[in-house]
This record gives C-alpha cells, structure tokens and sequence, in this order.
C-alpha cells in the first residue's frame, strides 16, 4: 500500500498545473509567456486525460491526449506565426500594447 | 517506489509551472516549460502511457518547444516591463493562491476517497501496440481528418510569417 499512489493525486497535481498556467495568462504582460502558459493548461488537461485512462482501464483516453498534443502543435505554429506578425506590425510583445480593437 | 517517483515528479513539475509564472524573461519560462514537459512524461509513464510519454518528449518537448525557443531568440524578446501591482495584490495574492489550491485539493481527494490506487504496470493498455490499433480502427476519421487540420496550419503558418514582397 505504501508504494502506490492514490488517484487524487494526480488529479490535484492536475488542478495545481492548471491553476497556475490560469495565473500565467492572466498576469503576464508578455505574448510568448502568456501562450506559454496555454501550452501549460493544456498539459495540466493530457495528465487528467491519461490519469482518468488508467482509472476505466482503457486506451481512449491516451488517444484524446494524442489529439490534443496535435493540436497544440498546429496552435503553436499558427499562434506564433501570428505573434511574428504582430511584432513585425508594431515592434512589441507587450500585451497591453496590443489594444487598437479595445473600446 | 511508486509514491517516491510520482513526488520528485510532482514536486519537480509544480516547482517548474510556478517558476514559468514568475519569471520575467521568456527564455527562462520557456525552459521551464520544458522542465514542466519531462515530468509529465514520468508521469503518464507511471500511469502506463508508454506510447504518450514517448510521444510528451518528441512532440511537446521536442517540436513545439524549439518552435517557441526558435521564435524567442529569432524577436530577441527581452524581459518584460514590471507591472504596478496594488497593495492588495502583492499582500494576499499568493495566500490566495495557496488557499484556493487547498480548497480544490481537498475536493477532489473528498470526490475520489482513496479509489483504485495507482501501481505500475497494472495497466498495459498504452503501449505502442495497443494505441496503435484503437487509433487505427475506432478513431481512424478523427486521425484523418487531423492530418488535414495540420496541413490548414501548416498553410496559415505560411501566409502569416511569409515576408512580403514589394
């Protein structure tokens, strides 16, 4: 019993992960951290997604975080072709910095 | 063995995110990142994902990554202006943090009461073999039609850090 670990676990240290990757978002001024951060929820998401795997004991959950690393590779390349753009545009990666649509 | 691998991990990925959050440079969170990357990979080794942890480390830690370094280095982004924090902030944002943790912790363990404790090696479903085989007979459209989302990607990624031409 003793060299096993309890589900929650995993879950809490999910929870943790995804709580601090929402902090990240919210208060980092930086476009690179700020996405970084998106990369962390959706990390903290795969290991809810594996650890709930192994609980039913089947594979469907590892195929949903296979997907989701795919889409974060296509978020990634899209996102940061975007990020290029901006600062090609206005010569910053300040967040704040970006507002023209703000009212 | 089990409890002793899943803390270092644990403790090692918590301590990487935290310091994702508080760094000022984007280098130092991107390496971070990386180092929040390898934990998981142990750990969805520990949960059985052979398969995941294999594909955590090329894909995630690999690809996207020196994607993210790549565009770090190539904007020479540096470190980012300190931000006026109120009072209020400085003082009760991280015991906040701390207890909002808590709280979320003890629910999740109150939901879960000690259910089916993970061992390793009790489930093989995630090897290679296996998520072979699911992914290519329940889940083949999805897996085909992601091969034409990432070309869309490849495509916009183009078109959007493409130089123009006068």
């Amino acid at each position: 019993m003793m060299s096993s670990v309890p589900l929650s676990w995993y879950l809490i240290l999910s929870a943790i992960l995804f709580g601090l990757g929402i902090a990240g978002f919210l208060f980092r001024k930086n476009l690179i951290t700020v996405f970084m951060s998106i990369e962390l929820m959706l990390n903290a998401v795969n290991l809810s997604f594996v650890a709930f795997s192994y609980h039913l004991k089947q594979v469907d959950g590892h195929i949903f975080t296979f997907f989701v690393m795919v889409v974060a590779a296509a978020e990634a390349a899209v996102g940061l072709a975007i990020i290029l753009t901006v600062f090609k545009n206005r010569s910053t990666l300040e967040v704040d910095e970006v507002d023209s649509m703000k009212l | 063995m089990d409890l002793i691998l899943f803390l270092i991990f644990a403790i090692f990925a918590v301590a990487c995110a935290i310091n994702l959050v508080i760094q000022r440079h984007p280098i130092n969170s991107a390496l971070s990142l990386i180092g929040v990357m390898g934990a998981l990979a142990v750990l969805y080794l520990l949960l059985g994902g052979e398969f995941i942890a294999a594909a955590q480390m090329i894909v995630y830690a690999g690809a996207i990554m020196v994607l993210f370094v790549f565009v770090i280095m190539l904007l020479n982004a540096g470190a980012e202006r300190r931000s006026s924090k109120s009072l209020l902030v400085r003082l009760l944002g991280v015991p906040l943090l701390g207890a909002f943790f808590a709280v979320l912790g003890y629910t999740v363990h109150r939901l879960l009461p000690a259910v089916d404790p993970v061992r390793f090696g009790e489930f093989t479903g995630g090897s290679p073999g296996e998520f072979g085989r699911v992914l290519f007979t329940r889940y083949l459209l999805p897996f085909e039609v992601t091969s034409a989302l990432i070309l869309i990607a490849i495509l916009g990624a183009v078109v959007l850090a493409r130089k123009e031409i006068d």
